[in-house]
């Protein structure tokens, strides 16, 4: 559609300026003006006249009933992640709101942009405990980029209009507007839509200094053994063209942090796997062997370090991120490059000598093939009867070819999948990094097809994540969204299981955990499925669920006491990284 | 490194939920604020914070950042002491009969400037400003003699080296300031960026 079709468009659904319109109108007309065509909530008594105005916009809007807050607030994150736009989710006060706050820390700390709408009691009776009030302001304000009450109508254009600003700008993050029940209500004089492109005590981005721009490209065009570490920034910045020109102009290995995955496809040649504390063997050792180390849009967290005063001390740090409080908050940089990857790395690019890297390249590869000998083959190609997480990742690749968007949950399977599954293209893995939220997985895949619906969208889960939301399953039912759930059942909260292993002399405290027959579950929300026990019938099973026209979930049971390897144990460093 | 004294001025919009937004940054690193101002500023509708918390400067630098990521905030200083002008303000209660009795109790207040806010027949208010250990030690003397109340007020401080705060607001009111003003200035500071 061209711009001028679109505003045509835009003109002929929304409502014109200068007529008396409600508080709650004026919510829904901002979200049109914001091109959502999705909102994932909940309705409630406070949200009542936001819901009733709805009810005149089914046509323009699409709204998703989850089965819990929690739900919403991650389906709109999941929508987030596949689409690249803004995620809106709706709940009432009080029990409404609270149920948000998991989703909001999740949203905060993997910077996704997401607006949340929560309704408030009338603002007369603001701090009398009035039924279902909470203080949702201060509740949030740790876990928001920003949060505003409005208890006058008249505020919402211009207040919703900056939330989107906030959310989608500079590094995305969680917004939260709580608007009083009588502001909804609220007739005023409307004065049309106007996007927000400037607060005054914001800055999205840093200006780019140049020769911080050149003094990187010094040190980098310098370096003997560079290596890159590439996280979410580079797909939250649309820079994946940006980001290949990059390393493929003097062919820098280089490694994505978990949020990173999908920003440069699995197959790439110069991709050398993942970091972390389940990542690959070799980012892991190399990490301490480099002698510049080259970080993109990510923000070293603590499962990426490992023991901090181990942690690529011989190596030179450049850091380009477009959030000043990164700089320097985990591992000091020798260069900040701060800005937008967008922008930086063009320049850095344009500034670099072409060198040959392929014999420091080759060092990874070997180290690559230990990897493989000792863990990967066994995971991927089992030589027991027992099915490994592992081999069913590598039977979907397989299927897939790598074209699916793959949501996980947290624990063993959420590792087993970032470190296996394929991706050919940008925005195709959905996880929970930062926060590690189990009950994540299946909500967030509601969302990410719903951003992404002509792709095929996989949520793998454990049996003990998908019964945090498994009621999510009531979503699917109602509204069709073509979610294929992947159950990897080790009938154990694994990865907990593991650590009781390792570190707790196997003493496995209260991590047994029964499940219901899922497919029967499954059943009763009229979604189809079937569980795996047996190798012999997987390949079909994962091909029947990828070609069933609509949901399906599959129950593939795995090795109840299989770990992921290799690992990095907490308060060691990455090249103390063990394979067994 | 060595933790010392840090005054953190805080220029910010004058919204509701500032105080809470900022503080939080400060209780979630388990890091005690010794005191805490806020009043107008220079500038008509902003807000100024003046923040004394003690700290190796790594961690103040830090904190700023973190201050001044939050989307109200406009600026985020911080100075040692040696950079500023400050004062703490004090207000002391006394049996009146104490004054009268104890000549010495009258030549301390005297000596350590202290002012005269309310006289009645059974106690007398003072006022002192002026640096920590003063009051502190005037604070110490007339704990011997009786002290009905006392209380300190928060740091205030006037950053020797700054030239206020009229011209950055024009700049950030621009959708294009000046690079200064995008960027957080303690980023420039940074030690040890070019010496390698
Ligand atoms: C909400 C929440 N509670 C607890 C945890 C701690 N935790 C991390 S992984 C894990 C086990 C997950 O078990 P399961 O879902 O069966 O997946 P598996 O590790 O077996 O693949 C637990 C309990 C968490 N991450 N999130």
């Amino acid at each position: 559609m061209s711009t001028l079709e679109k505003t045509e468009t835009l003109e002929a659904t929304t409502i014109a300026a200068n007529t008396q319109i409600s508080g709650s109108q004026a919510v829904l007309e901002a979200l049109i003006h914001e091109g959502v065509d999705t909102v994932f909530g909940y309705p409630g008594g406070a949200i009542m006249p936001i819901y009733d105005a709805l009810y005149d916009y089914n046509d323009k809007l699409k709204h998703i009933l989850v089965r819990h807050e929690q739900g919403g607030i991650h389906a709109a994150q999941g929508y987030a992640r596949t689409s690249g736009r803004v995620g809106v989710a709706f709940a009432t006060s009080g029990p409404g709101a609270t149920n948000l706050v998991t989703g909001l820390a999740d949203a905060m700390i993997d910077s996704n942009p997401v607006v949340c709408i929560t309704g408030q009691v009338f603002a007369s009776l603001l701090g009398t405990d009035a039924f279902q009030e909470t203080d949702v302001i201060n509740i949030t304000t740790p876990v928001t980029k920003w949060n505003y009450q409005v208890t006058d109508a008249t505020e919402i254009p211009s207040v919703l209009a900056k939330a989107f600003y906030i959310a989608k700008t500079g590094r995305p993050g969680p917004v939260l507007i709580d608007i009083t029940k009588n502001a909804q209500l609220q007739l005023f004089d409307y004065e049309g839509y106007n996007k927000c492109n400037h607060v005054r005590s914001y800055r999205p981005a840093p200006i780019v200094r140049k020769e911080y721009v050149e003094e990187a490209a010094r040190i980098i065009n310098e370096a003997k053994k560079p290596f890159v570490l590439f996280g979410q920034g580079i797909i939250l910045g649309k820079a994946e063209e940006e980001f290949k020109r990059f390393i493929e102009k003097s062919g820098f290995p280089a490694a994505a942090t978990v949020m990173g995955l999908s920003a440069l496809p699995t197959d790439h040649p110069l991709h050398v796997g993942m970091l972390g504390m389940h990542g690959n063997y070799a980012p892991n050792v190399m990490t301490n062997e480099c002698d510049v180390l080259i970080a993109i849009g990510m923000r070293f967290d603590d499962r990426v370090t490992g023991r901090l005063d181990k942690y690529a001390k011989q190596a030179k740090i450049v850091h380009l991120d477009i959030d000043p409080a990164e700089i320097d908050k985990n591992v000091k940089a020798a260069v900040p490059v701060w800005g937008d990857c967008k922008e930086t790395l063009p320049m850095l690019t344009a500034l670099l000598d072409k060198i040959d890297h392929t014999a420091w390249l080759q060092q990874f590869r070997e180290l690559e093939k230990e990897e493989i000998k000792e863990v990967i083959n066994e995971e991927l190609n089992p030589t027991t009867d027992i099915m490994t997480m592992g081999e069913v990742i590598r039977e979907l690749n397989e299927l897939t070819g790598g074209d699916a968007v793959i949501v996980t949950d947290v624990g063993q399977h959420q590792m087993v999948a970032c470190r296996y599954a394929k991706y050919n293209q940008s925005k195709s893995s959905v996880t929970s990094g930062g926060l590690g939220t189990m009950g994540f997985g299946l909500p967030a895949a509601i969302g990410a097809w719903y951003g992404t619906p002509d792709r095929d969208v996989i949520a793998i889960i454990g049996d003990g994540g998908i019964q945090m939301t498994i009621q999510e399953l009531g979503t699917i039912m109602q509204f069709g969204a073509k979610v294929k759930i992947l159950i990897l059942n080790n009938e154990f909260l694994g990865m907990v299981r593991q650590w009781q292993q390792l570190f707790h002399d196997k003493r496995y405290s209260f991590v047994n955990i029964t499940s219901p027959d899922f497919v029967a579950v499954a059943k009763g929300y009229y979604i189809d499925g079937n569980k795996v026990t047996e190798r012999k019938d997987l390949k079909s099973a994962l091909k029947t669920m990828l070609e069933h026209d609509g949901s399906y979930l599959l129950e593939v049971m795995v090795g109840k006491e299989n770990n992921v390897f290799p690992m990095v144990a907490q308060g060691t460093s990455v090249s103390e990284i063990r394979l067994k | 490194m060595e933790k010392q004294e840090y005054t953190i001025t805080v220029y910010t919009e004058n919204t509701i939920g500032m105080i809470g937004r900022i503080t939080g940054i400060f209780s979630r690193r388990k890091i005690n604020i010794e005191s805490l101002n806020t009043s107008p500023s220079e500038v008509d509708g902003i807000h100024r914070f003046t923040i004394l918390i003690s700290e190796s400067e790594e961690v103040v630098r830090k904190l700023c950042r973190q201050i001044e990521k939050q989307v109200e905030v406009l600026k985020a200083y911080f100075n040692t002491n040696d950079e500023l002008i400050w004062q703490e303000q004090a207000l002391y209660k006394v049996p009146a009969d104490v004054i009268a009795e104890k000549a010495y109790v009258e030549r301390l207040l005297r000596q350590y400037g202290a002012n005269v806010v309310v006289i009645r027949n059974d106690y007398i208010v003072f006022e002192t400003a002026g640096h920590r250990e003063e009051i502190d030690r005037l604070t110490a003397e007339l704990g011997k003699y009786k002290l009905i109340e006392f209380v300190r007020g928060a740091r205030i401080a006037i950053i020797k080296d700054s030239a206020g705060f009229h011209a950055k607001l024009k700049q950030f009111e621009e959708e294009e300031p000046a690079p200064d003003i995008v960027e957080n200035e303690f980023l420039d500071q940074r030690d040890d960026v070019f010496t390698m």
